[in-house]
C-alpha cells in the first residue's frame, strides 16, 4: 500500500517549524496612528515618509474591505502585529545572524542557493529585512540591489521620482495598509544597458505569530537594461491568521526587460493580499512569473501598464488550492499605445475541496492600434469537492486589435489514470505526472532550479491529495 | 502461464463478458477475433484493471499469481501489458520522461545514457522520429504514431504477458511490417501475447498459435491459425 503523507507534516518539517520570537522592537497588537508614527519613528526616515504614511492610513480608514472577490471577512486588522524589529542591525555575513535565525535560512536552503547560482540575496524576516548580498561585479556595474528602508535614505531621489507613482495608497485598501506600514521589501535599480545575468532574490520569512508582513519593493530597470528578480516566502504554522499584503512596483523603461518570479508557499494561516504592477515604456518587456501554492487566501492580480510602441507584458501564474484554501489570482493588462502585446495564461489546480479562481482584465484603449493580446486560463480540477471559477474582463475600446481567450476546465481523467498507471506508475505518482504536464508550459519558462522547486512543492502537495 | 478463469465483467451494469476462459503460455501467440460489440476490447481493458470495467466473478492469474483485483500498476508490475486500442493523451508529459518513470517503476533504475540508448534503438527500429522523444505523449499523434508508441512501450517494458488490442488497426501496409517485426522482435522466445484484431493481415508476418472467437462475451470457438484465414473468407455467421 502507498504510505500516506500528511501535507501539512511533510510543510512543518521544512518550512512550518517556528523559531522562539525574539526582537529588539515590537508595537503593540492593532494599529492607530500612534502605531504608524511610532514605526516611521524607528526607521528614522524623513519626515515626507512619515506624512506619506499618515495620509495613507486615513486612506485605509476610509476604505472599506474589498468584497468583489475572495471572502476577506476572517480578516481582522485588530489582531495583527504591525511592526516587529528582530535584531537591531541588517548584516552581511549569515554567520553574524542569530542562530535561530540563520538556521531557519539554512534549512530552507538560501545561503546555498546563494553560493551556487545567485547573483544577489535579501532575506527578509518579520518586519526588517535582516541580511543583504550583491555580487562585486554586479555592484561595480553600478547595480543597486538593497533593501527598501536602507535604499531610502541612500538613494532618496529614486523616491521622489517613482516611489507610490505605480500604485497610489488610495489604490485600493491594502495598497493603503501597506504605504501606512511599509517595512522592508527589495529597491533594484539596473543602471543603462546592464544585464544582470544571474537571478536577484529575495526571501520574506514571517516568524512571529498573528504578524503582519508589508513588503515595499520597487525595481527600476533603466533603458536596455536587464533583471531576473526571484521571490519565495513561507511562514510557520499558527493557529492564529497572519497578513501578508505587499505592495511591489516595477518600472521597466525603453528596450529594456524585467522578469519577476514568484514561488508563494506560505503557510495555511496568511492571508496574501498583494498588489504588483509594472510600466512599461516604448520596446520594453515586462513577464511575471507567479506561483501560488500556499496561504488561506490570495488576492493577487499582477499588472501590466504598456505605456510606449511596442511593449509587452506576459503574466504566467500558476495557483494550487488545497484544502481550506481560496486563491483568487489573475492578471490585468492595460494597453495604453499602439502594437503593445500581452499575454496572459493561468493555470489553476484545484483540489481537497479547494478553490481556484483566475480573475483578469484586459483593457485596450482607443487609438492603440495593432495590440495584440491572448488570455488563456485552464483549471484542472482533481476532485468532486473542488471548484474553479474564471472571472475574465475584456475592454477593448479599439477596433485595430487582435485578441484571442480560451478557457479550459477538465478534471483529471479516469482514462489518462489508468494510461500511466498501466504502465506500473503508482495512482499518486500519475496524478503528480498529469498535474506537472498541465502546469509544464509554465514551469519550462522558470530557470531550471526554480523549475525543480516549483515541481517539487506540486509534489508535496499531490502526495496528500491520494494514496 | 497467463489464465483467464470464467471471467464475468460489467460496464455501467451490463453484463459484456460471460464467462471467458483461456490458458496463455509463455512464448505463445494467441489470436482473438469476434464482431464490433462481442466484448474484445472490454477483456483488454478488464484485463489490465480499468475501472470502468468491475469482474463480477472469475480470476486472472499471472504466473500462480491471483491478480483479479488488483490495481493497474500492480498488474503492470506482475508483468502484464496492454497495448491500448485507444491510447490517450498526456499534455506536457514527454515521451522520455514517461517511459522512464515506467521502467524504473516496472524495472530497475537504468543509467540515463544507457536509457538513451535502448529507446534510441528501439525508435529507430520502428522508424520513430527522435523528435518523438520530447513530445508529449500522443499529444497530436496521428493514429499509426499512436500505436508505433504502444509497441515502443512494449519493446522497452519487455512484459511477460502482453495483450495488443487492435495494435494492427489504422496502419498502411509499410507500418504494420514495422509494428509486427516491432512484435515478434520483442516477443522473442519466451513472451506469451493475446493479439485481438479484426483482419487477417498481421498475420501473415505474426504467426498465432492459436485463434478464438468471441461472440456476445463468449469464447465461441478455438483453433489454429487456419481458422484466422476461414474467418477472414466466411464471416463470424454460423461459428457459434
Amino acid at each position: 500500500m502507498p504510505t500516506k503523507v500528511d501535507v501539512n507534516v511533510a510543510y512543518k518539517e521544512k518550512y512550518g517549524f517556528s523559531k522562539p520570537e525574539k526582537y529588539v522592537f515590537k508595537t503593540r497588537k492593532g494599529l492607530d496612528e500612534g502605531v504608524v508614527k511610532e514605526i516611521s519613528f524607528q526607521k528614522e526616515e524623513p519626515e515626507w515618509m512619515k506624512d506619506f504614511r499618515i495620509r495613507a492610513y486615513e486612506i485605509f480608514k476610509a476604505k472599506k474591505q474589498p468584497t468583489w472577490g475572495a471572502d476577506l471577512s476572517k480578516v481582522n486588522y485588530d489582531s495583527i502585529y504591525y511592526y516587529l524589529k528582530p535584531i537591531q542591525k541588517k548584516v552581511q555575513s549569515w554567520e553574524d545572524l542569530p542562530p535561530e535565525i540563520r538556521d531557519t535560512y539554512d534549512k530552507i536552503g538560501i545561503p546555498e542557493a546563494e553560493k551556487k547560482y545567485l547573483g544577489g540575496v535579501g532575506a527578509q524576516y518579520d518586519s526588517e529585512v535582516i541580511y543583504h548580498s550583491l555580487k562585486k561585479d554586479l555592484e561595480k556595474k553600478g547595480v543597486i540591489f538593497l533593501d527598501t528602508d536602507t535604499a531610502l535614505k541612500k538613494y532618496p531621489e529614486f523616491f521622489k521620482e517613482y516611489f507610490a507613482r505605480a500604485i497610489p495608497p488610495a489604490d485600493n485598501k491594502l495598497a493603503a495598509l501597506n504605504s501606512a506600514v511599509w517595512s522592508g521589501g527589495s529597491f533594484i535599480y539596473v543602471p543603462p544597458g546592464v544585464k544582470v545575468e544571474v537571478p536577484l532574490q529575495a526571501y520574506f520569512r514571517i516568524n512571529a505569530a498573528s504578524m503582519g508582513q508589508f513588503e515595499r519593493t520597487l525595481i527600476i530597470v533603466d533603458e536596455g537594461a536587464e533583471v531576473h528578480y526571484v521571490e519565495g516566502c513561507t511562514a510557520p504554522i499558527y493557529t492564529t491568521d497572519s497578513l501578508h499584503a505587499a505592495v511591489v512596483e516595477i518600472f521597466v523603461k525603453r528596450g529594456a526587460r524585467c522578469r519577476y518570479t514568484t514561488i508563494q508557499n506560505w503557510s495555511k494561516n496568511v492571508f496574501n493580499l498583494v498588489t504588483k504592477r509594472a510600466m512599461v515604456e516604448e520596446d520594453a518587456f515586462m513577464e511575471w512569473i507567479d506561483g501560488n501554492l500556499g496561504s488561506q487566501i490570495s488576492m493577487k492580480y499582477p499588472s501590466v501598464f504598456l505605456r510606449g510602441r511596442g511593449a509587452r507584458g506576459d503574466i504566467l501564474s500558476v495557483a494550487f488550492a488545497g484544502a481550506g484554501q481560496h486563491q483568487d489570482v489573475g492578471g490585468k493588462a492595460y494597453h495604453l499605445a499602439p502594437d503593445t502585446s500581452s499575454q496572459i495564461i493561468s493555470k489553476s489546480i484545484s483540489k481537497d475541496g479547494g478553490r481556484s479562481s483566475y480573475r483578469g482584465l484586459l483593457k485596450v484603449i482607443k487609438g492603440a492600434k495593432g495590440v495584440k493580446a491572448n488570455v488563456r486560463c485552464d483549471a484542472l480540477i482533481l476532485d468532486e469537492k473542488s471548484r474553479s471559477d474564471t472571472y475574465p474582463t475584456m475592454q477593448i475600446d479599439e477596433e485595430n486589435v487582435q485578441v484571442g481567450h480560451e478557457a479550459s476546465v477538465s478534471k483529471i481523467g479516469e482514462d489518462q489514470l489508468f494510461y500511466l498507471m498501466s504502465r506500473g506508475l503508482s495512482e499518486n505518482d500519475a496524478t503528480s505526472m498529469i498535474v506537472n504536464g498541465f502546469i509544464e508550459p509554465i514551469v519550462k519558462e522558470l530557470p531550471l532550479e526554480y523549475a525543480l522547486e516549483l515541481n517539487r512543492l506540486i509534489q508535496l502537495e499531490m502526495i496528500g491529495a491520494v494514496g | 502461464m497467463l489464465e483467464i478463469r470464467d471471467l464475468h465483467v460489467s460496464s455501467d451494469n451490463k453484463e459484456i463478458l460471460k464467462g471467458v476462459s483461456l490458458k496463455i503460455n509463455p512464448g505463445e501467440i494467441h489470436v482473438l477475433m469476434g464482431p464490433n460489440g462481442s466484448g474484445k476490447s472490454s477483456l483488454s481493458l478488464a484485463l489490465m484493471g480499468h475501472p470502468r470495467y468491475k469482474i463480477t466473478s472469475g480470476k486472472i492469474i499471472l504466473d500462480r499469481k491471483d491478480i483479479t483485483v488488483l490495481t493497474p500498476d500492480k498488474r503492470a508490475k506482475a508483468g502484464l501489458f496492454l497495448a491500448m486500442q485507444y491510447p490517450v493523451a498526456v499534455p506536457g508529459v514527454s515521451v522520455t520522461n514517461f517511459l522512464r518513470s515506467s521502467l524504473r517503476n516496472l524495472k530497475a533504475n537504468v543509467a540515463p545514457a544507457e536509457f538513451v540508448k535502448i529507446t534510441k534503438e528501439k525508435m529507430a527500429a520502428l522508424k520513430i522520429d527522435e523528435s518523438f522523444a520530447t513530445r508529449s505523449i500522443n499529444d497530436g499523434f496521428s493514429g499509426g504514431e499512436k500505436k508505433k508508441m504502444e509497441v515502443l512501450q512494449l519493446s522497452v517494458l519487455q512484459p511477460k504477458y502482453a495483450v495488443l488490442d487492435e495494435t494492427d488497426s489504422g496502419l498502411d501496409v509499410d507500418a504494420l511490417k514495422l509494428v509486427a517485426e516491432g512484435i515478434k522482435k520483442t516477443s522473442g522466445p519466451k513472451i506469451g501475447i493475446l493479439l485481438i484484431t479484426h483482419y487477417q493481415r498481421i498475420l501473415k508476418y505474426i504467426k498465432p498459435d492459436f485463434v478464438h472467437i468471441l461472440i456476445d462475451g463468449k469464447i465461441v470457438k478455438s483453433g489454429g491459425h487456419k481458422l484466422a484465414e476461414r474467418i477472414e473468407e466466411e464471416g463470424y455467421a454460423n461459428k457459434s
